[in-house]
């Protein structure tokens, strides 16, 4: 149960500033050339103002594009290997969406799921989250259709509401609850949760439906129709807050290397090609499948989730427009 | 007549298997669109941005038959290069133009493309040679600190690999590992030595069209990069990409009395 | 006390005409600076311009590249080869803001070993006050958490 308070614009600065006194450093949405991307800040004035969403996802701050797993020297008969520590420092991520937020659970489902990734948790426990809600949309949004929404506490630790005297702020966790604690004087007790500037998303499918559907749907030419465009780069998963797909990188010579994780993408034609030369996703009609039924099938029933928080970042991103709600929409009719 | 007419005539005289034009996308935006049947064909049009040579070396289009294709100047560069490139065959592409009036041309031959081409002088787009101008302006050390801001944000999601008509190598050299010449990961060297091959691997086959530079998710000008290895190609030794369907390529030729200044 | 900043300089030299060129320089006698590391390869076709990139993100403060000369090749053009991708991808570094000024190309021959010893002597002299290429050097672990 959400405790409740009032938070008025100018109290931001004391907000940021009590943050910062604590260590920690502050990422929020920045302007660069319309469009958003998270970058440290300093103060409010520096956060973004009109923004729908930031192009990359927060998954960056606990599963960053290249990490560092470890280092090892050689010499003659010996080597000597140094375990990566994660460099984890204590960050607070402010301003993004609450479909964003959403999506580190679907990431805690798999780092955390038969192996506890020890990169992922270290940074997952030194980040907390300052949501904010929606006030606007764009036609790639559908966080309605698969159990989000615009003003959703779901993976927020604060979720902060824009309101006519400034914000709601909501407190969903315990992280939440101490950043309030560190600048008590600015947030004031409210009874009652004024969300009405938050926008409305009507649903564009039926999740729930298309799920049950799609173990009938996997031999329909539907897929390779709809993936004729697609070109086959990693932009969708690289953008998504909960693909966790990645590589890992040796870059050694005769006397130094060091082993790095790297994101990957299912969309690439090589993601699943075998030693053998036998590849089970040879065309990119069966690529894109996989994207679909991993985030609406599998997820669902290896983690009880979806794959998938229905920003449309990955619409955004793509280069020749794969909108994903649209091709939800038309598998559902399918 | 219009694309969607003609798309329709195409295919319904089975002359070919799909028509490759532009349909209305997310947020007034166009998109390509493929249309194997004349019920699709109807929302095919001409207005649209990304290069549509990219798809005719895909295998699954390659399995269509016979396409035709909406084509811009670029996209017609980007066929007479690939058939330069043996890549694709003057029979199994037809180029479909737009003519002043609005009507709708087939390009059948290699040379009915020349021809077209010849009519309109290839030129970087304005906002393009501006910038250009601008970084050459710039001090060498000016320039590294932008590239160097610019590629720290590009997450290797190879975008502009994808969307690049030339970039058809099943096996791109970033995909060998033995050795693993360019670094996968987007770190600062591997992302300076990945931009920097690409633009040397295009030297003197890009068509300048600018879709990597478009394509690219996080907004990085990468198509800069090839259109100065093309400009640097045409202006020392005077060959064009996509000029026409005889292979003329800048790399695997040479002159005797080429004039460099700045070999001792 | 910090020892003085000597460059490391890489050498990619034809095997036909600068590497035995070179050989002449040692044979005459003639001393010269010693910061040049040599590699020698069949002919300067082959070098591939990713070995200068290679070679600055290996430490290199300078680099010197020579073949022979046009018309002298052993393998009759690999140097006309060399040479347009030399011109392509020198204004690409320059437009990318690599410094040029650290790469020196040259045609030497068999018999130039009087030659070799002045272009390294200058190049490293040159080299060794532009101070080291830290800009590159620093690219080695950026971008990396």
């Amino acid at each position: 149960m959400a405790d409740m308070y009032q938070l008025s614009s100018a109290s931001l600065d004391g907000l940021f500033a009590a943050l910062a006194a604590d260590g920690r450093r502050i990422l929020a949405p920045t302007d660069r050339d319309g469009r958003s991307e998270l970058n440290p800040v300093t103060s409010p004035g520096q956060v973004a103002k009109d923004y729908i969403q930031t192009t990359l996802s927060a998954k960056e701050v606990v599963f960053p594009k290249v990490e560092r797993l470890l280092s090892y020297t050689l010499a003659p008969g010996q080597v000597e290997l140094t375990d990566a520590e994660p460099a984890a420092r204590p960050t607070v991520v402010f301003g993004i969406r609450p479909c964003e937020a959403a999506g580190f659970q679907a990431l805690d489902a798999v780092f955390n799921w038969d192996y506890r990734d020890k990169f992922f948790n270290a940074r997952m426990e030194q980040l907390a989250v300052i949501g904010m809600s929606c006030t606007r949309k764009d036609d790639a949004c559908f966080c309605t259709s698969v159990g989000g929404a615009p003003g959703s506490t779901k993976g927020s630790d604060l979720l902060l509401t824009p309101t006519a005297s400034g914000y709601l702020a909501e407190v969903i966790t315990d992280k939440g609850r101490a950043m309030v604690a560190l600048a008590p004087g600015l947030f004031t007790p409210v009874a009652a949760a004024d969300k009405s500037m938050v926008v409305e998303l009507p649903a564009a499918l039926d999740q729930p439906a298309l799920t049950a559907k799609l173990p009938a749907l996997f031999d329909s030419p539907l897929w390779a129709d709809q993936a004729l465009r697609c070109v086959g780069c990693g932009a969708c998963a690289f953008v998504c807050p909960t693909c966790v797909c990645f590589d890992i990188q040796e870059e050694a010579d005769a006397k130094a290397g060091r082993r790095l994780r790297t994101w990957d993408s299912c969309g690439y034609s090589m993601f699943t090609l075998h030693a053998s030369g036998h590849n089970p996703r040879d065309t990119q009609g069966a690529r894109w499948r996989q994207r679909i039924y991993h985030k609406f099938a599998t997820y669902p029933d290896r983690y009880g989730q979806l794959g998938c928080v229905g920003c449309g970042k990955c619409t955004r991103a793509c280069p020749v427009d794969m909108n994903l709600k649209e091709h939800l929409v038309e598998a559902s009719q399918a | 007549m219009e694309l969607n007419e003609k798309a329709k005539q195409l295919l319904e005289t089975g002359d070919v298997k799909a028509v490759l034009g532009f349909e209305a996308g997310t947020q007034g935006g166009r998109r390509p669109a493929f249309a194997r049947s004349a019920a699709r064909a109807e929302r095919l049009s001409f207005e649209g941005e990304q290069n549509l040579a990219s798809y005719v070396t895909r295998k699954e289009v390659k399995r269509l038959g016979r396409v035709a294709v909406a084509a811009r100047p670029p996209v017609l560069r980007a066929l007479l290069q690939l058939m330069a490139e043996r890549q694709v065959k003057e029979q199994d592409v037809l180029p479909l133009v737009q003519e002043a009036d609005g009507q709708v041309r087939e390009l059948a031959t290699a040379q009915a493309m020349e021809e077209y081409l010849a009519l309109s002088p290839q030129q970087i787009p304005a906002a393009d040679r501006e910038l250009m101008d601008k970084l050459a302006a710039m001090s060498q050390q000016e320039r590294w600190a932008y590239w160097q801001d610019q590629l720290s944000r590009c997450i290797k999601c190879y975008a502009c690999r994808s969307s690049c008509p030339m970039c058809y190598c099943e096996h791109c050299t970033m995909d060998c590992n033995r050795p693993q010449w360019v670094p996968v990961p987007s770190h600062a060297l591997g992302n300076l030595e990945y931009h920097m091959t690409r633009a040397m691997h295009l030297a003197g086959r890009c068509v300048e069209c600018g879709d990597c530079g478009r394509a690219c998710p996080v907004g990085i000008p990468i198509h800069l990069l090839t259109f100065n290895a093309e400009e640097s190609v045409h202006a020392q030794f005077g060959q064009r990409a996509g000029a026409s369907a005889k292979l003329d390529y800048a790399l695997s030729t040479f002159r005797p009395d080429d004039k460099e200044t700045f070999i001792r | 006390m910090t020892e003085p900043f000597e460059p490391k300089i890489t050498a990619f030299v034809c095997n036909w005409c600068t590497y035995a060129g070179a050989d002449l320089t040692g044979t005459s006698r003639i001393k010269y600076q010693s910061n040049v590391r040599v590699l020698r390869l069949p002919c300067t076709g082959r070098i591939d311009f990713m070995l200068l990139a290679k070679a600055f993100a290996r430490g290199a403060d300078g680099i010197i590249i020579s073949g022979c000369h046009p018309n002298d090749c052993h393998y009759t053009s690999g140097n006309y080869h060399a040479r347009r991708r030399w011109m392509i991808y020198r204004n690409l570094m320059d437009f990318m803001g690599i410094d040029t000024g650290r790469i020196t190309f040259s045609w030497v021959s068999a018999a130039e070993g009087a030659k070799w010893a002045e272009l390294v002597n200058e190049v490293t002299t040159g080299i060794r006050a532009m101070g080291p290429y830290t800009e590159y050097k620093q690219l080695a672990d950026a971008g990396v958490e």
